[in-house]
């Protein structure tokens, strides 16, 4: 009988606390593990707070205990020129504009060589939709990263890049894919999902593959036997009911996949977009989009808080609210710092350490596919405040 | 699209995260030994009881941060319960930064005769005080180091002309170490040197100087400074005076968690007794640049502040109002701070001289602060000193009732002498007494 009541104590308070919110019924599911319908996500929106963080927290903790994943990175962004014209994106430059640049290979290469005496694992390499650029360029640029450091793991080119390459191959995704796995490409980011409703597409980003199109790309690159993220940009025009469609989506390819590894919901960054009028999500709204992200993705591992996006405070803080991830080490991004991101452009690994400890987590340095690279062997997160 | 009909999902294999061996899988905060301690604790806040020094430190040391501020935000709203989140325009100004008292963590003070010292001149002072009338200030926060001449006369003459020039711009000068330096230098009760200030115009005196309220750690910190129990003494002392003072806690540097339990606990006592503080305000030690940075560690993360910050609003329940540290920690942080205990953003400062000397810098305009609040989803309201709100945007449905409106309101809602605290305890003013 004792037995049972200390077992059960954490769970009653957080289904009293649930109950008194209205969420009794979402509490249930959460606790039985059973999937949250559409409506029930959109309550989620409406909820306390702290019920919301508390039940998202709960969901977490049954996945990674304590644990807290981070990796030794740097970010290529190989060029800023773009044909896409997104509105959200303060990153684009035209071909003839001051600042538009592309880097060759061998630059990229360059940028690989510079972090030689780090202990880096994984490159992110995103970029924008250069009309120009052939596709032995893409294969190239793959060979020359992998060539500058053998062990690194090529996590590149979105699904709206895949897109563009194949058509740049002039052959479908499926042949396209293994050659570039051939050359070095390792796993493929979640960027350029954006919002998938198709009123956001036409609105925002209309020059882009629409939602479908990211989704069927994602489920060629999960068959050909490569796992990718996922993202969601909130903040900007979406609804709610917007939102938690994306989330069922990708939920719905999760199903028939399993290849995404990790949601990553990003905040809408505003300065020097077109959309420079639209405030972008508070602290508080990223915390919930990330608990949100952890009650509706119960078929996804791992729910990302990318500090460099968010700032340390809220990827801190999320660590609780259902994150079990603050992404990397981060050496120079550019995308976000374009539209008025200030956090430092890169931190040291000891850093990101005394970050996940501060916040009461167990740190573990994972290589892009989350196999354990270090583990804190001291381990008392609740301790070592 | 239609690959997905034709092809078995099994292609690619179910990798769920991979077992750690060396790490724990489940969580401490709900599995450790700890687990139902926290879950005991928690409960007693949510019935709104007393916690004891030994359940503030099993908070500090057990409870994760998302129960902390589960419970700072519960505490917090019982004493709120409107959507609003005050603050003051006022502006910080150190007529002096000349100091004896030597402190190895702070930045801005210098030596007498350091060329870098400086008394600022009157007419200097009403230049700051105009530019604080112009943007419709009500205080202003006037602090400097400890002038081994600069003595009462000096202070009171300049509060009686700035109360003169300024009547509507409320007096928050003086830290409890500034009026302890006064009372030495001229050795005289403390009681007289706040009788004199009070006099010549001083509104409501500012908590700065706590630093941590533990002798070990002051010895090390700040060993020529006020000691813990004077500083507790100056501000009964002043709470029996009429004038109302707040709190504040600077940490992060050499305390123990069970030190910072203990810096709250003796505010707790001393509010209980005196019922004259208005609010309590926390931020952890800026480190850069400070004259005995070897002494410190690396400036605390984010995380330590919020978790201190939520707990000192949980243990100090006969408080109310905790203010938020946005110029130590950013606006993100405030914002997130707004649902972890605070109700209060401070004041507008437009300067900032001390924690910004250490590597500090995050002053923000107004409409900054008011678009953070907001945005947050609280009406942002202004306050005078004694937190009562004056703003033409005052609507009671919305923000409730007015607090004190003037230092003779704000004494008789708490700040009294203890004889008559007993009467006044069984009723619930409205601000400073237990809710």
């Amino acid at each position: 009988m004792s037995t049972t009541a200390t077992v059960a104590t954490p769970f009653t308070g957080m289904l009293r606390r649930a109950e008194r919110a209205g969420l009794d019924d979402i509490a249930q599911k959460v606790l039985a593990g059973t999937r949250l319908s559409v409506e029930d996500g959109l309550r989620l929106y409406e909820a306390d707070l702290h019920v919301v963080g508390e039940l998202a927290n709960h969901v977490r903790e049954r996945l990674h205990g304590d644990l807290a994943y981070f990796n030794v990175n740097q970010h290529v962004n190989y060029t800023n020129i773009c044909n896409k014209l997104c509105r959200f994106c303060a990153f684009q430059r035209l071909p003839n504009q001051p600042g538009a640049y592309a880097m060759t290979p061998e630059e990229a290469a360059a940028k690989i060589t510079a972090q030689l005496g780090e202990p880096v694992t994984e490159v992110h390499m995103v970029a924008g939709i250069h009309p120009k650029l052939e596709y032995s360029y893409y294969l190239d640029l793959l060979r020359a990263v992998k060539r500058a450091r053998p062990s690194i793991h090529v996590k590149a080119f979105t699904m709206v890049e895949l897109d563009q390459i194949a058509k740049k191959a002039k052959k479908p995704l499926e042949i396209v894919l293994p050659e570039l796995i051939e050359a070095g490409l390792g796993s493929v980011p979640g960027g350029g999902a954006e919002v998938f409703a198709d009123r956001v597409h036409k609105e925002s980003y209309h020059l882009k593959i629409s939602g479908d199109e990211w989704l069927a790309i994602a489920r060629k690159v999960h068959q050909s036997g490569l796992r990718s993220n996922c993202t969601m940009l909130h903040g900007h025009i979406e609804t709610k009911a917007e939102r938690i469609d994306h989330l069922d989506r990708l939920r719905r390819l999760q199903d028939e996949t399993h290849g995404f590894q990790t949601y990553i919901p990003l905040s809408f960054h505003p300065e020097h977009t077109e959309m420079a009028d639209v405030p972008g999500p508070t602290a508080l709204d990223e915390l919930r989009e990330i608990a949100v992200g952890r009650l509706m993705l119960d078929n996804i591992a791992h729910i990302k808080a990318y500090w460099i996006l968010m700032d340390v405070p809220v990827a801190q803080t999320a660590l609780s609210f259902g994150a079990d991830d603050v992404d990397g080490t981060v050496v120079e991004e550019k995308i976000y710092h374009e539209a008025g991101a200030t956090t430092p452009q890169h931190v040291k690994r000891a850093e990101l350490i005394r970050w996940i400890r501060d916040a009461g987590r167990i740190p573990v340095e994972r290589d892009t596919l989350y196999n354990v690279v270090w583990a804190d062997e001291t381990g008392d997160a609740a301790t070592s405040i | 699209m239609t690959d997905s009909a034709t092809r078995p999902t099994h292609d690619v294999p179910d990798r769920s995260p991979a077992p750690h061996a060396h790490a724990r899988r489940e969580s401490a905060a709900r599995n450790g030994s700890f687990a139902a301690e926290v879950e005991r604790i928690g409960g007693l806040v949510e019935d709104g009881r007393r916690i004891t020094p030994e359940d503030g430190l099993v908070l500090h040391e057990h409870a994760d941060l998302g129960t902390l501020g589960r419970l700072a935000d519960l505490v917090r709203f019982r004493k709120h319960p409107h959507r609003v989140v005050t603050y003051v325009v006022d502006r910080n100004l150190n007529p002096t930064n000349v100091c004896i008292t030597d402190c190895g963590f702070c930045a801005f003070y210098r030596r007498p005769k350091h060329e870098q010292s400086y008394v600022l001149p009157r007419e200097t002072i009403h230049a700051k005080m105009d530019e604080l009338r112009a943007l419709g200030g009500r205080q202003v926060l006037m602090q400097g180091g400890h002038h081994p001449y600069l003595k009462s006369d000096w202070w009171c003459d300049l509060l009686a002309d700035l109360r003169e020039r300024y009547p509507e711009i409320n007096l928050h000068a003086l830290s409890a170490p500034e009026i302890d330096h006064l009372s030495r230098i001229e050795k005289r009760p403390v009681e007289d040197v706040i009788a004199d200030l009070l006099g010549a115009g001083l509104g409501s005196v500012p908590g700065a100087g706590a630093e941590m309220l533990v002798e070990r750690v002051r010895k090390i910190i700040a060993p020529k400074k006020t000691s813990t129990d004077r500083w507790l003494e100056v501000h009964r002392r002043v709470h029996e005076a009429g004038l109302r003072s707040s709190a504040t806690m600077m940490f992060a540097h050499v305390e123990t968690a069970a030190e910072r339990v203990e810096h709250l606990q003796r505010l707790r006592t001393l509010q209980d007794e005196t019922g004259g503080f208005t609010a309590f305000a926390c931020w952890t030690m800026q480190p850069d640049g400070v004259p005995e940075q070897q002494l410190y560690p690396e400036r605390a993360t984010p995380s330590t502040y919020l978790r201190v910050q939520a707990l000192s609003r949980i243990y100090l329940d006969n408080f109310a109002n905790v203010q938020t540290s946005y110029v130590t920690q950013g606006l993100k942080m405030a914002q997130i701070t707004l649902r972890f205990g605070c109700n209060d953003f401070g004041g507008t400062m437009m300067e900032e001289n001390v924690v910004s000397a250490a590597g500090c810098f995050n002053l923000s305009p107004i409409e900054a602060i008011e678009r953070q609040i907001a945005r947050a989803d609280f009406a942002p309201r202004r306050r005078n000193s004694w937190y009562g709100i004056v703003d033409d945007r005052h609507d009671e449905r919305v923000d409730g009732p007015r607090g004190p409106m003037s230092r003779a309101d704000g004494a008789s809602h708490g700040a009294v002498r203890p004889e008559a605290r007993r009467v006044l305890s069984s009723g619930t003013p409205a601000v400073g007494g237990r809710a």
